[in-house]
C-alpha cells in the first residue's frame, strides 16, 4: 500500500481509508482520532473520539460530557480496521499527541498534530517516533523564527513589572495550554505571589492542577479591585469591556508571533513576550533530519519556506495544504 | 549593548509619554559613560555615524542563506534590519558596549564594513543585533523626541529641563559633562556660540479672568498662526531655533541670512508674501526639512515678525522689564524687509480689546497676547506676566465614523474616534479626535461603539453613522494627504450631540468654507 493510500487530505481532514478514520477533523465525522484539545483540531459532533485520556478530558471540559457519542482512550497499540494505531507525547500542550499509523503492509506514518520540543513543565516531552512518512505542521517554517529560552522572556516580565510597579501586567495567553504554561513560567521566574486569572481560564486552570501541575496561588479577575500586579487572560478579553477595572495596564502577550515587530504592532501590545508551543524553524529542521523520513508532508503554516529547505536538503516533501486550522491559535 | 537594545525594544512599544519617559531614565541612571551618552545620541538625532546601505546588508545576507529563504522571510518580516537581526546566526553571549558600536560605525573604512559589521554581528544575540543594525543604518525609530530626552535628564537630577535647554547646542556626545552635571557636578560651560535660552510661555485666559487684572499694566500684540522662534546672531554664528531649542535652521536659509543684527530675539516665523502673512498650511510646507528648494524659497518666503529681545549687542536684556525691552526694539532697523516687529494694539479697556480679537485684520491672526509691562523675560510658563487670549475655537457637527481601541489608561476602551460630514449623501471622514471628553463621556462613547458596531478591522470598529460630535478645532490646512482635502489642527471632541440626528450634520463644503 503506497503512502497516499493510507492517509490523504480531504475537505475534512485527513483521512485514513483502510482505517476508515478522520484525524483532527474539521467537521463532524463517524471515527475521529484527535492529536489535541485546541478548538481547531478538537472538534464536537462526532460519532466516536479517540484520543489520549486527558484529551478526551479537556474535550469534555470545553463542550460538555456530550461531545461525541462514544469515546476511547488511546493506550497502547489499538486496531482500527485495517491499521494499528498507538498514540506518542507531542510536547505541545497537555495531552497532546503525535498519532502513528502503521499499515500491516507498507509505510509508517506519523501525524504530529501541533508538536514543540522546548522543555514545557505542563507536558510530557516530544518523544522522536521513527517513520516512513513524517508529517509536520510549519507554523514557524521560516528560518527568522528562533525561539528564545521562555525564561529569559519571563525576565523580561519581571524586569518590567519591577520598573512599572504600580501598573497591572495583563498578559494574554490562549487558554489551553498557554496560559497554564505562562502561569508555570512566572513561578520559576520566582513570581511567588497571588496570579489573577480570566474568568474563561479557570476550569481548564482547575484541571492542570488536577492533573498534579503546580499552579501556584490563583485568584479570580472578576472583581473591581484585582490585588495582582500580573493577571492572565485570553487575548480576546483586552477587546472587552472587563479590561476597563485595570488602571493603565501594561498588556502583554506571549506567543511565538511577538519576535516579528509588526505581528506585535498588530496586537497593540506594549510588552511582547515570545512564548511558543510550537516548534521553530531549528526545531522542525531538527527534527526532521533525526527521523530522516523517506518522505515529508506539510500540514498547515509556512510551508513554502519548509518546502524550499526540504528541496536544498534533498528530503522529498509535499504541502497537504488542510484547511480549517489556524496559524493565529498561538 | 542588552540595555539598549532593551530600551529600544520597550520604546518601540510603549505609546504614552510617561512612561517613556521612565524607560528612559531608568536606563540613563543605571548606564555608566560613555555607553548612556551614545545612547541619548542615538536617540535624539545627533549621533553622526557612517550610515550601513541596505545593499551592503543584503550583500552580507547573500553570503550566508539561500536566496529564496531570504526573500520568503524579508516577506514575513518586511523590515531590513529586523530580518538579518533574526535570520544571523549566533548565540550573543556577549554584552558588548554601545561604544565599541559606535566606534566601529565611526572609524571603519568602507573597504572594511562588511567585515567589520559581521563580526560585530557574530557577537550579539537577536535584540542586539536589531539594535546595532537600526545604529548602522540610521533608522531608530522609537517616538522620542528630543525634547523628551531633555525631560528625562531633567528628571534625573537638579538641574531643570530650561537649563539644560540652554547648555543643549554646546553639547557633544557622549556628554560626560553633562551627566556629571545632574549628578550633583559642576554646570559645563556654554560651549556653543549662538545658544539657545529657554523660551516664555503664556498662560491662557478669558474676558472673565481679565477683569481682576488692570488693563494699563499690559501691553497687547496679535497672537500669529505661524511658529514661535528664537532667532540667534551671535558673532556671525546664526541660528533658528523652535520653542523647544530644536535647530531648524537648515529648513530657513532665507531667514538665516537675514539675520543681520548682534543678539537673540523672539518672535514669530511666518510665511509672507509682500504684506500678506500665508497661511500655517504654507508654513508647515517648510517645516521638517533638512534642506529647502530653491522653487519653494520663492513661491513659500519665510519671515520673522519680532515681538522680544532677550540679548542685543552684547546685553542680556532678559532682566530689564518688558517696556524697556520694547523701547529698544521699536527703536531697531533690521534691513531686511523679512524682519519686522510685532505692533502693539491700542485699547483701554478689556472691552475694546475683546472687539478687537473678536475682528481681527488678517485671517491668521489666532488671538491676542498680552504682556505685563514690568515683567522680566523669564524661561518656562510663569502664571501671570504672559497671557494668551485665544480667538474661539472653530466648530462644525460631526458623525462618529470609526471608532479605535486606546492604550494605556484607556486600555478596552474605544477612546480614538473618525468623525465625517456629509458630502452629498455620503460622509466623508475629516478627522480623528481623542480627547476633550470626561471620564464618564469616555464609557458612554465606548458603549456606544459596541452597540453599533458594523465591522471590526483589529483594534478599528466602523459604527453605525448616527452619533454627532461637536468638534472643535484651531485651524484649517488643505491637506493632500486626507481624502476629505483638509486637515484640521488640535480636533477635540466639545460635545456629544446625543439629541442631534445623523442628517443634521455638517456638510463638507461648509467646513471647506472655514478655510483660511
Amino acid at each position: 500500500m503506497r503512502a497516499d493510500q493510507i492517509l490523504h487530505p480531504t475537505e475534512a481532514g485527513l483521512y485514513c481509508p483502510p482505517g476508515d478514520f478522520f484525524i483532527d477533523p474539521v467537521r463532524p465525522v463517524p471515527r475521529a482520532l484527535i492529536t489535541h484539545g485546541h478548538g481547531d483540531h478538537a472538534r464536537s459532533g462526532h460519532g466516536s473520539v479517540l484520543a489520549t485520556r486527558q484529551t478526551l478530558e479537556i474535550m469534555a471540559i470545553r463542550y460538555g460530557e456530550d461531545f461525541t457519542r462514544t469515546r476511547q482512550v488511546a493506550e497502547g497499540q489499538i486496531r482500527v480496521g485495517d491499521v494499528t494505531v498507538s498514540f506518542h507525547p507531542a510536547g505541545h500542550i497537555l495531552g497532546s499527541a503525535q498519532i502513528r499509523v502503521r499499515p500491516d503492509k507498507g509505510p509508517t506514518i506519523v501525524v504530529s498534530g501541533d508538536y514543540c520540543r522546548a522543555p514545557n513543565p505542563v507536558c510530557a516531552p516530544y518523544e522522536p517516533v521513527p517513520c516512513d512518512v513524517f508529517v509536520t505542521e510549519a507554523t514557524f517554517g521560516l528560518p527568522v523564527f528562533r525561539h528564545p529560552d521562555p525564561l529569559s522572556e519571563m525576565a523580561r516580565l519581571t524586569a518590567s513589572m519591577a520598573e512599572f510597579p504600580e501598573r497591572p501586567h495583563l498578559i494574554g495567553a490562549y487558554a489551553l495550554g498557554k496560559a497554564q504554561r505562562v502561569i508555570s513560567l512566572a513561578r520559576q521566574a520566582g513570581i511567588d505571589g497571588p496570579i489573577a486569572i480570566h474568568g474563561a481560564l479557570q476550569r481548564l486552570c482547575d484541571y492542570h492542577v488536577e492533573q498534579g501541575i503546580e499552579l501556584g496561588e490563583l485568584i479570580p479577575a472578576t472583581a473591581a479591585d484585582v490585588p495582582a500586579q500580573l493577571v492572565i487572560a485570553p487575548p480576546s478579553a483586552f477587546a472587552s469591556p472587563w479590561v476597563q477595572r485595570f488602571r493603565d495596564p501594561v498588556i502583554g502577550f506571549a506567543s511565538g508571533w511577538m519576535s516579528v515587530r509588526a505581528r506585535a504592532r498588530q496586537r497593540g501590545v506594549e510588552l511582547p513576550l515570545i512564548v511558543s508551543d510550537h516548534v521553530d524553524w531549528p526545531q522542525v529542521t531538527r527534527t526532521v533530519r533525526e527521523l530522516a523520513p523517506s518522505e515529508l508532508w506539510i500540514t498547515h503554516g509556512n510551508e513554502d519556506g519548509l518546502m524550499r529547505w526540504c528541496e536544498l536538503e534533498g528530503i522529498p516533501a509535499r504541502p497537504l495544504r488542510l484547511v480549517g486550522y489556524e496559524d493565529e491559535s498561538e | 549593548m542588552k540595555a539598549f537594545a532593551h530600551l529600544l525594544e520597550r520604546l518601540a512599544f510603549t505609546g504614552a509619554r510617561n512612561a517613556k519617559l521612565r524607560l528612559l531614565r531608568h536606563y540613563l541612571q543605571s548606564t555608566p559613560d560613555p555607553d548612556r551618552g551614545w545612547a541619548l545620541a542615538a536617540l535624539t538625532g545627533d549621533l553622526k555615524l557612517r550610515a550601513v546601505t541596505p545593499r551592503l546588508l543584503r550583500g552580507l545576507m547573500a553570503e550566508r542563506i539561500d536566496e529564496q529563504l531570504f526573500a520568503l522571510s524579508y516577506d514575513f518580516v518586511g523590515d531590513l534590519a529586523e530580518t538579518i537581526a533574526l535570520l544571523w546566526q549566533g548565540d550573543g553571549g556577549d554584552d558588548v558596549p554601545l561604544s565599541d558600536a559606535v566606534a566601529l560605525l565611526q572609524d571603519t573604512g568602507r573597504a572594511g564594513l562588511p567585515a567589520a559589521i559581521a563580526a560585530m554581528l557574530d557577537r550579539l544575540g537577536p535584540s542586539e543585533r536589531l539594535a546595532f543594525l537600526k545604529l548602522a543604518t540610521g533608522n531608530m525609530r522609537v517616538g522620542l523626541s528630543a525634547r523628551m530626552a531633555r525631560i528625562a535628564l531633567a528628571e534625573m537630577g537638579t538641574p531643570d529641563v530650561a537649563d539644560i535647554e540652554e547648555i543643549w547646542h554646546g553639547l557633544t556626545p557622549p556628554y560626560a559633562p553633562l551627566f556629571d552635571w545632574i549628578e550633583g557636578g559642576e554646570r559645563p560651560a556654554q560651549a556653543a556660540l549662538a545658544p539657545f535660552r529657554p523660551v516664555m510661555l503664556s498662560t491662557p485666559v478669558d474676558l472673565d479672568q481679565l477683569q481682576g487684572f488692570d488693563p494699563a499694566d499690559y501691553v497687547a500684540e496679535w497672537k500669529w498662526d505661524g511658529i514661535r522662534v528664537q532667532a540667534v546672531n551671535d558673532g556671525g554664528v546664526r541660528k533658528l531655533y523652535s520653542r523647544t531649542g530644536e535647530d531648524v535652521s537648515g529648513a530657513f536659509p532665507d531667514v538665516i541670512e537675514a539675520l543681520n543684527f548682534d543678539g537673540a530675539v523672539d518672535g514669530e516665523l511666518l510665511v509672507r508674501r509682500g504684506d500678506d502673512i500665508a497661511p500655517f498650511g504654507d508654513l508647515q510646507q517648510r517645516l521638517n526639512r533638512k534642506t529647502v528648494t530653491k522653487a519653494m524659497l520663492e513661491s513659500h518666503p519665510a519671515g520673522l515678525r519680532v515681538y522680544d529681545l532677550l540679548v542685543w549687542q552684547g546685553r542680556d536684556m532678559r532682566p530689564l522689564p518688558h517696556s524697556e525691552r520694547r523701547a529698544v526694539l521699536q527703536a531697531v532697523d533690521f534691513g531686511s524687509d523679512r524682519i519686522d516687529v510685532s505692533p502693539l494694539l491700542a485699547y483701554a479697556t478689556w472691552d475694546d480689546l475683546a472687539a478687537l480679537r473678536a475682528d481681527p485684520p488678517s485671517p491668521v491672526i489666532e488671538g491676542v497676547m498680552l504682556k505685563r509691562s514690568d515683567s522680566a523675560y523669564v524661561g518656562g510658563r510663569p502664571r501671570g506676566p504672559w497671557f494668551k487670549w485665544k480667538r474661539d475655537p472653530m466648530i462644525v457637527d460631526a458623525v462618529m465614523l470609526y471608532a479605535q481601541r486606546g492604550h494605556g489608561k484607556r486600555s478596552g476602551f474605544y477612546s480614538d474616534f473618525t468623525f465625517g460630514l456629509w458630502d452629498g449623501d455620503q460622509l466623508v471622514p475629516v478627522g480623528k479626535a481623542y480627547f476633550g471628553f470626561t471620564d464618564e463621556e469616555l464609557r458612554e462613547l465606548d458603549r456606544f461603539v459596541r452597540n453599533n458596531t458594523t465591522e471590526r478591522f483589529g483594534p478599528v470598529r466602523s459604527v453605525v453613522p448616527r452619533l454627532v460630535l461637536e468638534v472643535a478645532f484651531e485651524g484649517l490646512n488643505e491637506s493632500a494627504r486626507h481624502k476629505s482635502g483638509l486637515a484640521m489642527r488640535f480636533p477635540r471632541i466639545s460635545r456629544i450631540r446625543w439629541d442631534k440626528p445623523a442628517s443634521e450634520a455638517d456638510l463638507l463644503e461648509t467646513l471647506r468654507a472655514m478655510l483660511p
